[in-house]
């Protein structure tokens, strides 16, 4: 017999050490998020998956899930609060959806819908972050970063490269790529590489296939970011 | 040819990528910047990327990998600075030299620009050049500095009284007050087990000096019980809160009290070794703590066998930050002294269990630790009768700001924010910021509240503000400071704080209504419910307070009672009246309806 806690009044099971949105998404329900991955260690830095536990809030994606305990997610003042975040991501980058060729498969584009998201709220910062276009075969597209780490951990993890790394601080927090010119082309970035498949918006770009699948017939074309519930992108294996 | 100097370096310091910070530090010594080529040079040597390298560098204010000029001055930017006129002496010192603020000299000789708080608030206005302090800046100084600077004098021959830093210390209690002679605490504490050390600790109530205010006989008991390869002492000297700089001065005359209480606890935790993290800004501190600690290591205060205690081997290493507040967040301040950005973990695991390079550690501020040398002295009941019921002790004040006598008070607390604001000769006195940005402003009609953990509790910056002040003005430099220091870990501190600095700057540009307040307001809730750490949950009070207490300081910057939008679209077309070489009526955007001029 499985230990439980109840999220948003559902039974959730899990197992010792696990965190609260991986016995969530293992159990089939959404709690938004970005940064996190279940193939990765946590971040917890987009902060998305804050969810409410006993009456405090936390990311989800750190907390270690339970007995008994009380999770609530899907409120209107955790989703007010999350479609806030993404505003500020948005605002925070350059992101024009209906140029991206990462539209219908972006995460972010995808959330913001799930949460209703209309309007970029905030004033845009419109940064100035030029695309590296050096390597071959993908394109980074820094206006599109969110900070997630996930092609960091990736990279690090996996790969065993550290090809990528955050520096600066606070808003001048970047992405960047391990060479002395800074350019892709000048690491040992491969396409085998799980940092090159792991990006959740547009900034890691494989060249030559952007619009291989029309707009309209993409991940989140198909259904909402709620419904892949584990939230990978699936392989488009067509 | 970067081997040259780096490798000593590196030798120094076990090629150990731990020691980063140090490394780094060092190395920039050599050409006032990191050379790109010393990045590699380090890391093929340390055996890491040259992206985590400059992921860490890039992180710290005081690590460059430009070039930014042979003398790099800083103006230390806290309101108090402010108040004193910093911003015409940097102006000033600019024009002297005929270079542009935040820019670097175009024979690379100078840079003039500004820096957070250095800590030296009842001595400024204050600067740094190149990492030292140089305090009560006047015109005449600022001209000195201008023509030492243009004949490029070493800094070594540049007047020593520019660079002097005063204690400046008003008032006296059990802390500073006491006479100890070094090892007297030690000797007292090692004729008995460390655990009945622990038991005083915790008899006498002793609460974190840093603002938090956790127990600290309970911090040492859960680390010494924790379970770990090796144990750690930490002692917080980053010293980062505005208006602080009472650890400066325990550490410029009492270090010794310091470094006694970091053993102290080494014995009752059971560490070998302990780390003063002394921020960046101190920089001139470490010899002479260096000088402090070879001595103690003489009289057999610290190494091997302290004090014949057969057993007891305990030692201190300095490490030097690099110009972060949020470093002064204790998983942070371990996240640096890995040699890492200072992202604040998460949590838990907390530190007393997995801190220091994943050990059970111990992080105390200096003010705490100096205060344990009186407990292991008079015992914890001694100890725990000064104070109010659930403050014990006394709790050392940094005043600054309008007042006659700026400078250092230890009191009992308890002590009434009307006390203080007498003894340091304020008058006409319109709020007192207490603990800095993150901490509260206080009006006139709560000057009768009192400095303790049930009421006011502080880490003991106490900011001193006459009528003559514009508390608008001390919000929108608070909001820039926490915009400025923001790790830029999580979504909402990383941009909520740069929206909320951009919303005091839209006020202060004549652009505000009271939806700007609603949005301050919003951003605060969110930033109190989403943010990672404290400096996000706090990063709104100084504006939230005063929205709240001075509501005047903000009505007469609206302009409308709505909305008013943050551009002007007269003023947008400027730039293609220039391009174009109109200005006639036509090239002007006319407002309609409401017939106001743009």
């Amino acid at each position: 017999m499985s230990k439980t806690f109840t999220l948003d009044g559902k039974e959730i099971p899990f197992e010792d050490g696990q965190t609260v949105i991986q016995a969530a998404l293992d159990a089939g329900a959404y709690i938004p998020h970005l940064c996190h991955h279940p193939e990765f260690p946590p971040s917890g830095s987009c902060k998305l998956c804050t969810v409410k536990i006993d009456g405090r809030q936390t990311a989800s994606c750190t907390r270690r899930a339970e007995a008994g305990m009380t999770v609530e997610s899907d409120t209107q003042e955790l989703n007010d609060e999350r479609r806030s975040l993404t505003q500020m991501l948005f605002v925070e980058g350059n992101h024009f959806c209906p140029s991206c060729e990462k539209s219908g498969d972006c995460q972010l584009q995808a959330t913001a819908y799930q949460l209703h998201m209309l309007t970029p709220h905030y004033d845009h910062f419109f940064p100035n972050r030029p695309v590296d276009a050096s390597h071959p075969d993908y394109l980074l597209e820094f206006n599109r970063c969110i900070l997630c780490s996930l092609c960091v951990r990736a990279s690090r993890d996996v790969d065993g490269k550290n090809v990528f790394a955050l520096g600066g601080r606070g808003i001048g927090t970047h992405l960047t790529v391990n060479a002395a010119s800074h350019r892709l082309a000048d690491t040992d970035f491969s396409a085998d590489d799980m940092a090159a498949k792991v990006c959740p918006v547009g900034v890691i770009l494989k060249k030559r296939v952007g619009f291989a699948v029309p707009i309209g017939q993409r991940t989140f074309d198909k259904k909402p970011a709620a419904d892949y519930v584990d939230s990978r992108l699936p392989a488009k294996e067509d | 040819m970067h081997s040259e100097y780096i490798d000593p370096i590196l030798e120094r310091y076990g090629h150990n990528p731990t020691k980063l910070m140090q490394i780094l530090r060092e190395t920039q010594e050599h050409f006032g910047h990191i050379h790109a080529d010393a990045i590699d040079h380090l890391a093929a040597k340390l055996g890491i990327t040259r992206a985590q390298i400059e992921s860490t560098a890039t992180f710290y204010s005081f690590f460059y990998l430009e070039p930014v000029g042979r003398y790099r001055i800083l103006f230390s930017d806290n309101i108090t600075d402010r108040m004193l006129g910093n911003m015409d002496l940097l102006e000033r010192l600019c024009r002297q030299l005929w270079i542009e603020r935040g820019k670097v000299s175009e024979d690379g000789l100078v840079s003039v620009d500004t820096t957070s708080c250095t800590g030296m608030c009842d001595q400024g206005p204050a600067l740094l050049v190149n990492n030292r302090a140089a305090t009560r800046l006047t015109a005449e100084r600022v001209d000195a500095i201008a023509e030492l600077v243009k004949n490029q004098t070493p800094l070594a021959q540049w007047p020593a009284e520019f660079f002097q830093v005063e204690d400046n210390i008003r008032r006296k209690d059990k802390l500073l007050g006491s006479e100890l002679q070094p090892g007297e605490a030690l000797r007292a504490a090692l004729s008995k087990p460390p655990e009945a050390l622990v038991e005083e600790v915790k008899a006498s109530n002793l609460r974190g000096r840093g603002g938090a205010g956790f127990t600290t006989g309970l911090k040492w008991e859960a680390c010494r019980n924790a379970p770990g390869e090796a144990h750690y002492v930490v002692c917080n000297a980053d010293e980062g809160e505005p208006g602080t700089f009472k650890d400066r001065v325990l550490l410029t005359s009492y270090a010794d009290k310091v470094f006694e209480g970091m053993t102290l606890c080494g014995y009752a935790i059971g560490a070998k070794l302990g780390m003063l993290y002394l921020r960046g800004e101190y920089r001139y501190l470490l010899d002479p703590l260096n000088e402090i600690l070879q001595r103690r290591r003489n009289a057999n205060l610290l190494g091997s066998g302290i004090l014949g205690k057969a057993g007891f081997d305990f030692d201190i290493e300095i490490h030097l930050g690099a110009g972060a507040y949020i470093c002064g967040e204790e998983s942070a301040l371990i996240e640096s002294l890995e040699g890492k950005r200072g992202n604040p973990r998460n949590r838990p695991p907390f530190p007393v269990t997995h801190g220091y390079l994943q050990q059970p550690t111990v992080v105390n501020n200096v003010e705490t630790f100096a205060a344990t040398t009186l407990i292991a002295l008079h015992g914890g009941a001694w100890y725990q009768a000064i104070g109010t019921e659930k403050s014990a002790g006394t709790k050392l004040l940094s005043v600054s700001g309008d007042c006659e006598r700026p400078g250092i008070y230890e009191y009992p607390f308890g002590v009434t924010v009307a006390q203080v604001l007498e003894d340091c000769g304020a008058r006409d006195t319109q709020a007192a910021q207490v603990s800095g940005p993150s901490g509260v402003c206080i009006s006139s009609a709560e000057f009768g509240r009192r400095i303790a953990f049930e009421d006011i509790p502080t880490a003991g910056a106490f900011m001193v503000f006459d009528q003559s002040r514009d508390m608008f003005e001390v919000a929108r430099n608070f909001a820039h400071f926490f915009a400025h220091e923001s790790c830029g870990f999580c979504t909402p501190c990383r941009v909520g704080t740069s929206l909320q600095s951009n919303l005091m700057d839209k006020l202060h540009n004549g652009h505000g209504s009271p939806y700007d307040f609603e949005e301050i307001k919003k951003l605060n809730q969110l930033l109190l419910s989403m943010s990672h750490c404290g400096l996000g949950h706090t990063a709104c009070n100084p504006v939230l307070d005063t929205i709240a207490k001075f509501p005047a300081a903000y009505e007469k910057r609206l302009q409308h009672k709505d909305f008013t939008p943050a551009f002007n679209l007269d003023w947008a077309l400027g730039p293609a009246r220039r391009m174009t070489g109109r200005d006639d009526s036509g090239a002007h955007f006319k407002e309609e309806a409401t017939g106001e001029t743009p």
